[in-house]
């Protein structure tokens, strides 16, 4: 692709005093802004691989700052955009095909609005009656609660901790009991000059196993979308390194790194803002396809515990859909399905896709309300 | 005996290099190997299973004429695999054979004890033979397979060039190795690792690359046989299966249909033999409807 880069040159782009460094400080904040993070040392890196190359060749200037400055496929795009916007050469991205900008819609929850501390400056009650309506709280559907309320049961997600279970690991830690362990013994008994002392015994260790969470963002999720999203949140403060989230919709989005962020709301709008389609339409067995096609068979779903929060509304063919969370299965340790309207009277698995999707699935839980996702926690840890 | 290694004064040079080699490089690729040998930096290659990020170790070994020195990651691998272990049994005997002799004194003791740790009882695992041979390639196969605590642990050593044995001191790197890490993205590879690393993003090769790499790999194929190949494997990594099949798989099935008598890609050889170029019952049964189904027969 770089070979149709034709000889752009990176010192005539500007003023001929400008320096390379400073074109390449101005291209690494571009580069910042179209979502990759070009960090000051990538930068570094950057500038020392051009001195081993011909700086006047686009190409290879191209190159240079791809291998130093991204680091994950999902960069590759936002780099060739960068570089093309940057450097103004339309070919620059040759053979890739850029997707256009997609229309943004914006995320179905507000975040900054709102008091923080939720009814305040209403009568204070009696500490009795504040415990019995946080208990109703809990128990309310998320989809029906009102802006005082919301902002009232955000404080509550910081206690949520979803563990999840954990599996035995090919690591060993010494132990009293267990198996011998030769190197150990060994050991010990050179350091007491060849007299046999006593045995090491090792045994193997655990691991906590990964989680996956995937999210429903179409329009009929839209009211459960921020509780979800603050619920992967927990997650992923609980085990930063072990919980993966993505949303589906039109299409998948991982939204991992955001979630990453500390504080939940700074998290939640970050994620608001990394996916394209709120509350559009889904075809869930085509994203979940997608997800395992990218991810999951590579090994992210692999002996992990997925949790899939949907209403099983599905557009395209159930049978398809039934396919995938049956792949999904077989690669995962335990599939969950977070169904919000499980948590309403007279709920029946009726939908297409559910139908299709129950044969595969370990437990099927509501999620409709905080308590509810109190119980996922737990269904989460046990599986 | 040395061999002589080629100037390489621009990555074209390299990937020339490499094609003497036997690996056809993209210039992308050829860039990165290039930086990594000039920036004394990691290369850190992800794709698709069997595009060719092992065999650009074995390639860049050929290339600056140096051995090539593999460590295969697992889950559970740690430092008595990738660095260094005691060889125990051998540090026994020669405790027993100085008792045997008859070893008295403090002095002679503390010796008996020092010669314990001797150099001739310490086994060098691959990441260490890399050290102490003068501009080894690494292939640190698979990164991705091992689990977060032996990345970091392999972050100290990359970043020193250097190991230190508790028993004997710091060994350090005359000439630091070339280190090449591959990953299938089966998880995320820590960034403190990456930072350290040139990343490269090893794509399938196109049409033209593709026949001329079955083309070097198999020169007793027909012709006509690796350009069918090559046209049929493009198809089915447009056809959205479960595992596309990558470049090692071309080559083993255009193997696999020469072995066969194959002077050209027909149905029914094809069919027999799509075992090799494909995992999965599933894609099987699609490719067999689809792409082979148009095949002549």
């Amino acid at each position: 692709m770089a070979a149709q880069l034709g000889s752009l040159s990176l010192i005539e782009r500007d003023d001929p005093g400008a320096s390379i460094i400073e074109v390449m400080v101005g291209f690494a904040r571009t580069l910042r802004h179209a979502g990759v993070p070009a960090s000051q040392e990538r930068l570094q890196a950057m500038v020392a691989a051009l001195a081993h190359l011909d700086v006047t060749r686009a190409a290879d200037a191209y190159w240079a700052g791809r291998v130093t400055l991204c680091s994950d496929p999902e960069d590759l795009e936002r780099y060739d955009m960068a570089f093309a916007l940057y450097f103004g050469a339309q070919q620059a991205t040759g053979g890739r095909r850029v997707p256009p900008p997609s229309v943004a819609r914006a995320a179905p929850f507000e975040l900054s609005g709102g008091d923080p501390h939720g009814e305040r400056n209403s009568e204070q009650p009696t500490f009795a009656a504040q415990a019995s309506r946080h208990e109703l709280l809990r128990h309310k559907d998320v989809s029906a609660l009102t802006p005082a309320e919301r902002a009232q049961l955000k404080r509550l997600f910081d206690l949520l901790a979803p563990r999840v279970s954990a599996r035995r690991s090919h690591r060993y830690r010494s132990a009293s009991r267990g198996r011998v362990d030769l190197a150990q013994s060994v050991r010990r008994l050179l350091r007491a000059g060849g007299e046999p002392s006593q045995l090491a015994r090792r045994r193997r260790r655990t691991k906590p196993r990964r989680l996956v969470l995937l999210m429903d963002v179409s329009g009929s999720m839209t009211p459960y979308a921020e509780a979800l999203l603050r619920f992967a949140h927990a997650a992923t403060r609980a085990a930063p390194a072990r919980t993966e989230s993505f949303t589906l919709g039109t299409r998948l989005t991982r939204v991992t790194r955001e979630l990453r962020l500390r504080d939940p709301d700074r998290a939640l709008a970050a994620a608001g803002r990394a996916v394209p389609d709120w509350s559009g339409g889904t075809r869930l067995g085509d994203t979940l396809k997608a997800f395992s096609d990218r991810w999951g068979q590579r090994g992210l779903a692999r002996g992990a515990v997925v949790v899939l929060c949907s209403d099983g509304w599905e557009r395209g063919d159930p049978a398809e859909l039934g396919e995938q969370v049956r792949r999904l299965a077989r690669l995962a340790h335990a599939v969950v399905w977070v169904n919000p309207h499980k948590g309403k009277d007279g709920f029946a698995p009726a939908t297409g896709g559910m139908v299709a999707a129950l044969p595969h699935i370990d437990s099927l839980v509501a999620g409709h309300s905080f308590a509810a996702l109190e119980e996922l926690v737990q269904v989460i840890a046990d599986a | 005996m040395h061999p002589v290694i080629p100037e390489l004064s621009d990555p074209t040079a390299l990937a020339a290099a490499l094609g003497d080699a036997g690996y056809l490089a993209d210039i992308g690729l050829a860039t990165a190997a290039y930086l990594g040998m000039k920036m004394h930096r990691p290369i850190f290659l992800e794709g698709d299973a069997g595009v060719g990020k092992t065999s650009l170790a074995q390639a860049l070994a050929e290339v600056t004429g140096t051995r090539l020195i593999r460590l295969q990651c697992y889950e559970g691998i740690d430092a008595t695999q990738a660095l260094y272990d005691w060889d125990f049994p051998r540090q026994v005997l020669h405790l027993r054979a100085a008792e045997a002799v008859g070893v008295t004194g403090t002095d002679a003791g503390r010796a008996l004890e020092q010669s314990l740790y001797d150099r001739r009882f310490l086994i060098s695992r691959p990441i260490l033979q890399a050290l102490e041979e003068p501009g080894a390639v690494l292939l640190i196969d698979e990164i991705d397979r091992a689990d977060d605590e032996f990345e970091a642990f392999l972050l100290e050593v990359l970043a020193d060039n250097a190991v230190t044995i508790p028993e004997i001191g710091t060994i350090r790197a005359e000439s630091p190795p070339l280190v090449v890490l591959t990953s299938n993205r089966t998880r995320e590879v820590h960034d403190a690792l990456k930072r350290r690393c040139l990343y490269h993003w090893v794509a399938h090769p196109e049409f033209e690359r593709e026949v001329e790499i079955l083309r070097r790999r198999l020169p007793e194929a027909s012709e006509q046989l690796i350009t069918e190949v090559a046209t049929a494997v493009r198809r089915m990594r447009e056809a959205d299966l479960l595992k596309p099949p990558g470049v090692a798989e071309s080559i083993d099935w255009t193997h696999a249909l020469h072995l066969l008598g194959a002077r050209t890609l027909d149905r029914e050889r094809a069919a027999a033999t799509l075992g090799a170029v494909l995992k999965y019952q599933e894609d099987s049964v699609r490719i067999r409807d689809t792409v082979l189904a148009e095949l002549a027969g």
